[in-house]
């Protein structure tokens, strides 16, 4: 009885309201949520509910990706697509990153500026290839160019907030101590912002991911995106598995390579 | 002309047309130097407005503030401000947060490296005077409130400010630390001569540190009354117990009660008891 009573009681700890786990039950919750879909997925495979054509299992889309590997060139597929996004996002983030600080810290900037990025903002990115192939051309660059415009003003308008937040009483100290508005900017608003910088770009480097595969819509010939949109008009289910979860694992290595980043930079936001 | 500060018919309008708000109207002030005096008075009656306009963190709508009869114009280093919470630099440990100043070119002109020696030290002893040594290399949010109220002082302590503004600076603070805090503060306002302006909502803190009381009063900001405060110099704790304290501290409560517009309502809550009482009686 009391054994039973002890385990409900556990039970119910767990949902504590923003309650703790500790380090072995979140991992083992973790594992259930990673598991659970791949068992589920695996099941209605082999089932033979669907055909394999539809839905392929995960022993299929292994063996294909194996077969991806060693004749179709798998690693250039996926250093290509990783140099584009990289590229795309890093020119993103060279220009978001000044522009957003000066939005965020005056306020004719701000006025100037903020209204047509938002505006922008909405214009699908996606809409501007036949524009960008007419300008840039179907090269290298054009890939890229789409990959900064879906990324570009949501960075700005993000980074003008992030700089917006930081709080006002942390400047005015700055100011009674006598600093120029160059060291109010460098000495408070960056440093004060940069845990928020790198969270934003860590989000928008999700987004550049997802318009890689727009990008490879244009005249590509390799990459992952492309290698999916390929494997359509051959029915490759199973390589259009490979290929999305590839750009996920990829996605999820570099989240947590900006993780790791911020522990790193800013332990004083892990002390307590 | 021994006036560190001089308010001249300061006024601050916020907003304009039907919606502006009078925060200071027709302000008038002189503060010695080395004086120490503080601020009370309900909620919005301006004196945060007051002590930002003489940090020079906002503007006067009309009048002037002179400080050692020069106007004043924005910020400046002669003029350190502690503010109520928030504005350490939690990125910084806390030696790196009091010597912030040190950063600033501002504080750096024309300094020898006898200076930069002597200033060294003074972050040393300031750290030793408010008891942070042990957490020299603590982050701010690994603080308590009060341990953080003290680093925010020592940083604003530290180039030797002439004028130090605070606002509510102990107001998050529980009893006990407040009053180490009032000692501490009194005794850097005798080692150091420098002329506080302070702000607070405590009544008896107001008179225990300071040696005018300015009651202020709301709707339209003003000053209400000025009281000088009738204590030996050397304060300990338990004048607080006086009857000349307990005096002063009900005629400057009296008065701000009396600005306020706000005061409680005995008939409401008697009317209330009787019909919880009638409640309770039918069932
Ligand atoms: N930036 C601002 N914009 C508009 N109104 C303001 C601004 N700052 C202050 N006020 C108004 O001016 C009046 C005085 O405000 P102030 O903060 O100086 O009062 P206070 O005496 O410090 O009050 P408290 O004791 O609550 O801190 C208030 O009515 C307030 O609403
Ligand atoms: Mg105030």
């Amino acid at each position: 009885m009391s054994s039973r009573h002890n385990i409900f009681s556990r039970w119910n700890g767990l949902w504590v309201i923003r309650g703790h786990l500790s380090s072995r039950t979140y991992l083992m919750f973790a594992l259930v949520g990673m598991l659970l879909p791949l068992a589920a997925w695996w099941g209605v495979s082999v089932s033979g509910w669907m055909d394999k054509v539809f839905m392929p299992g995960p022993v299929d889309v292994l063996s294909r990706t194996y077969v991806w590997f060693k004749e179709d060139d798998l690693m250039h597929d996926v250093w290509i697509s990783t140099y584009r996004v990289i590229a795309g996002f890093s020119l993103s983030a060279v220009l978001a990153i000044p522009l957003g600080l000066m939005i965020g810290t005056y306020r004719p900037v701000q006025a100037m500026l903020e209204p047509l990025t938002d505006f922008i903002r909405y214009m699908p990115a996606v809409a501007f290839i036949p524009l960008v192939m007419l300008w840039v051309g179907i090269d290298e660059s054009s890939k890229i160019a789409i990959i900064f415009i879906g990324t570009f003003f949501q960075m700005v308008l993000m980074v003008a907030e992030d700089v917006r937040r930081v709080p006002i009483t942390q400047i005015e100290a700055a100011q009674t101590m006598g600093a120029s508005r160059r060291e109010i900017i460098s000495l408070v608003i960056v440093p004060s912002a940069k845990p928020a910088l790198l969270d934003t770009l860590r989000v928008t480097m999700g987004w550049a991911w997802t318009y890689l595969v727009v990008a490879e819509l244009v005249a590509a010939n390799s990459g992952l995106g492309y290698s999916i949109l390929r494997a359509q008009r051959f029915m490759q289910t199973d390589k259009i598995f490979a290929g999305i979860i590839l750009i996920g694992l990829i996605g999820l290595a570099i989240d947590q390579l900006f993780r790791w980043l911020h522990r790193k930079n800013f332990p004083w936001m892990y002390k307590k | 002309m021994d006036n560190k500060i001089s308010i001249k018919a300061a006024h601050k309008t916020f907003g304009e047309g039907e919606r502006s708000i009078v925060a200071l109207q027709k302000v008038d002030l002189d503060i010695a130097r080395n004086e120490f005096v503080t601020f009370v008075g309900a909620s919005g009656c301006g004196k945060s407005t007051l002590l930002r306009c003489i940090g020079g963190l906002e503007t006067l709508s009309s009048g002037s503030i002179d400080v050692d009869g020069m106007p004043i114009s924005g910020p400046g280093v002669d003029r350190a401000m502690v503010f109520q919470h928030y504005s350490l630099y939690p990125w910084l440990t806390v030696m790196d947060n009091i010597k912030f100043t040190r950063q600033l070119q501002a504080g750096r002109e024309d300094l020898t490296s006898a200076d930069v020696e002597a200033a060294s030290g003074r972050a040393d002893a300031l750290l030793d005077l408010m008891g942070l040594t042990h957490v020299r290399d603590a982050y701010p949010n690994q603080l308590s409130g009060g341990m953080q109220q003290r680093v925010a002082i020592a940083r604003a302590l530290l180039p030797r400010p002439q004028i130090l503004l605070m606002d509510e600076p102990f107001g998050a603070l529980d009893a006990q630390t407040r009053e180490v805090m009032h000692d501490l503060i009194l005794h850097v306002s005798k080692l150091e001569k420098t002329t506080i302006v302070f702000v607070t909502h405590d009544v008896e803190e107001a008179i225990y540190l300071g040696q005018r009381v300015v009651v202020m009063a709301p709707r339209p900001g003003r000053i209400d009354s000025i009281c000088p405060v009738e204590l030996p110099a050397k304060r300990d704790q338990d004048m607080k117990l006086s009857p000349e304290f307990m005096q002063q501290k009900k005629a400057i409560l009296h008065r701000i009660r009396e600005t306020a517009g706000m005061r409680t309502d005995y008939e409401l809550l008697e009317r209330m008891t009787r019909q919880a009482e009638q409640q309770n009686d039918m069932q």
